[in-house]
């Protein structure tokens, strides 16, 4: 009861003090219709929106969960806040959880923006909403243990934002989001299949235009594997840094 | 009842070692100084108790149980209080205070109960809905002391309390220290002020090198250095003339003749013995002469000089150390190791 306490109560502070902020819900509306309009307005031939959505969705989880744990843990770090939470009576990883828990909810609000955008453009029947909801939150998770795995390796806040940059944009060509991993040079296509976001990725597409090309359980499975890694190794650096 | 009792604790860092073996204990109620120079490894020692470090070796033992390598069961029995604030800008006072209190699993109501009662007690009721970033450096640190003791833990670690704060709010926060030990709380407290550490500590440990060179209660200390008990008298009339303070001097020799007088100014003179003594046949011995005795005053060595004797350190040289740490201002307070 005591650790549910301690834990609900991060979690309400992060929501409230970063999550909920106007800055954060106005990135989570724009952000998509932004990409999706820059696809419409760039492309030569008609594009259709559904086929647009899973590589949008997945996005829109990617950029709003990763700098935001990776910023707002390494400003609490500066500013001593974390530290109070590591004198807390509670284990490292329960307050990891409570601390990417905000995140990872983010992430998957983020996830159906682009959705209701959608709905209003396109017919969406025929969606598999059940194996949508599995991938958002599996992409959610992997998503926020990346941020954190990059919290945990920077000390400046400035330094959280470019090294994000530097996992995320790479994501953007190599996890056939808009680009198939079969036009990917081949030299490539290794790289795309070490990034979690592929396999997230793929199994909207499965979902939405039933057009994945990874078995999904398959896809499933790595991101399992992706997200128990990058929480241990996030674990194990904050036990070897952060607890001296 | 020892509350905690620290065995051979030691930290290395790689090749360097930052605490080399401590031994100490704290009883249950009871304000314990810790005080030594910067690097002298006061800090790394409180984050191995508090479980912000990780022990290297040794023992720590909280009510007499073994906590080493359980950290988070003794932390729910601890408050800490940080040199430098760590609760949240964002936050108002009773926010931070209520998120404390759930960080130690408290109960909505209790813990809204307990902010409400400590921010009253503290003099914040009127700041409780303000953010702490508008709050001055010496509220911060009284919330910070309050966040410290929401959950009514058996030991509050108190890091340089009152350094960088203004003299009144210092002062405010010297006398919630002995409220808070009166009401039984026992209290570590790191400090940079040596008087303050006088004034408040009941048994001291300096620390030097990461090693305890001198551990006991102030009496106990200032009895190694003090060589002969000495009482000043102000007396109500002035040696006009040289002879009458000969004169008394001689008398008093005949009278005691195990002690020493000494001038003091025109109308002051100070008695010297290797032990302890009554003043009253001094008292009359000098009111039947005609000097009334309007004053009498035991002079001590003070804790200064005590530090000074046992770690061979001069003060000056630490003084300037630790200047360059707290350059933030310090105004609140005395002597600085």
């Amino acid at each position: 009861m005591k650790t549910w306490i301690a834990f609900s109560s991060i979690l309400m502070k992060d929501m409230r003090s970063y999550y909920l902020k106007p800055p954060n819900i106005s990135w989570g509306l724009i952000f998509p219709i932004a990409w999706t309009l820059m696809f419409f307005l760039r492309s030569p031939v008609a594009v259709e929106v559904r086929d647009l959505l899973p590589g949008v969705m997945a996005l829109s989880i990617l950029f709003g969960t990763t700098s935001m744990l990776a910023v707002t843990i390494t400003f609490e770090r500066k500013s001593r806040s974390f530290e109070r939470l590591l004198l807390a009576p509670i284990s490292l990883n329960l307050l990891m959880l409570a601390k990417t828990s905000g995140a990872i909810m983010f992430g998957v609000v983020n996830a159906f923006v682009p959705v209701v955008f959608a709905s209003f453009l396109t017919n969406l029947s025929g969606i598999n909403w059940l194996m949508i909801l599995g991938s958002v939150v599996l992409i959610a998770i992997t998503s926020t243990f990346l941020g954190l795995f990059i919290a945990v390796s920077v000390s400046q806040v400035f330094e959280a934002q470019t090294f994000s940059n530097f996992f995320r944009f790479p994501m953007l060509f190599l996890c056939g989001l808009f680009i198939p991993l079969a036009d990917l040079p081949s030299f490539l296509r290794p790289v795309s299949y070490a990034l979690p976001l592929t396999y997230g990725a793929d199994i909207l597409k499965t979902a939405i235009n039933q057009n994945g090309v990874i078995p999904v359980p398959l896809s499933f499975v790595a991101l399992l594997f992706f997200s128990v890694f990058l929480f241990a190794y996030s674990i194990y650096n904050v036990n070897r840094k952060w607890i001296l | 009842m020892k509350i905690i009792e620290v065995e051979n604790l030691k930290k290395n860092f790689n090749d360097f070692t930052a605490v080399d073996g401590v031994n100490f204990y704290i009883n249950q109620g009871e304000i314990f100084g810790f005080l030594g120079p910067n690097g002298a490894g006061k800090t790394t020692t409180i984050n191995m108790l508090t479980g912000m470090a990780k022990i290297t070796a040794g023992k720590v033992k909280l009510m007499g149980e073994d906590y080493t390598g359980n950290a988070n069961k003794a932390q729910a029995m601890m408050g800490i209080v940080p040199d430098e604030s760590n609760l949240y800008e964002e936050l108002s006072g009773w926010e931070n205070l209520v998120f404390c209190g759930a960080l130690y699993g408290m109960k909505k109501m209790l813990r809204e109960e307990r902010a409400t009662q400590l921010l009253k007690e503290f003099g914040l009721e009127e700041a409780a809905s303000k953010s702490f970033k508008a709050y001055s450096k010496g509220m911060k640190r009284k919330l910070a002391i309050a966040a410290g003791i929401i959950h009514q833990p058996e030991i509050l670690f108190l890091d340089e309390p009152t350094t960088g704060i203004d003299v009144a709010f210092a002062r405010q926060i010297r006398n919630l220290i002995v409220d808070l030990h009166s009401n039984g709380t026992t209290i570590f407290l790191t400090t940079h002020y040596i008087e303050e550490a006088e004034r408040l500590c009941e048994r001291l440990a300096f620390i030097v090198q990461g090693k305890i060179v001198r551990e006991g209660t102030v009496e106990e200390m200032m009895k190694e250095i003090q060589e002969e008990n000495i009482v000043n008298f102000t007396l109500g009339k002035d040696f006009t003339l040289a002879d009458d303070f000969t004169k008394i001097e001689e008398e008093f020799r005949s009278h005691f003749p195990n002690f020493n007088l000494k001038m003091v100014k025109n109308s002051g003179v100070s008695i010297h013995s290797p032990s302890t003594f009554t003043l009253f046949p001094f008292v009359q011995f000098f009111e039947v002469r005609g000097f009334p005795v309007f004053e009498a005053k035991i002079i001590r060595p003070s804790l200064e000089e005590v530090f000074v004797k046992v770690t061979g350190i001069e003060l000056q040289k630490m003084q300037s150390e630790q200047n360059q740490k707290g350059k933030k201002g310090q105004k609140g307070g005395g002597s600085r190791l």
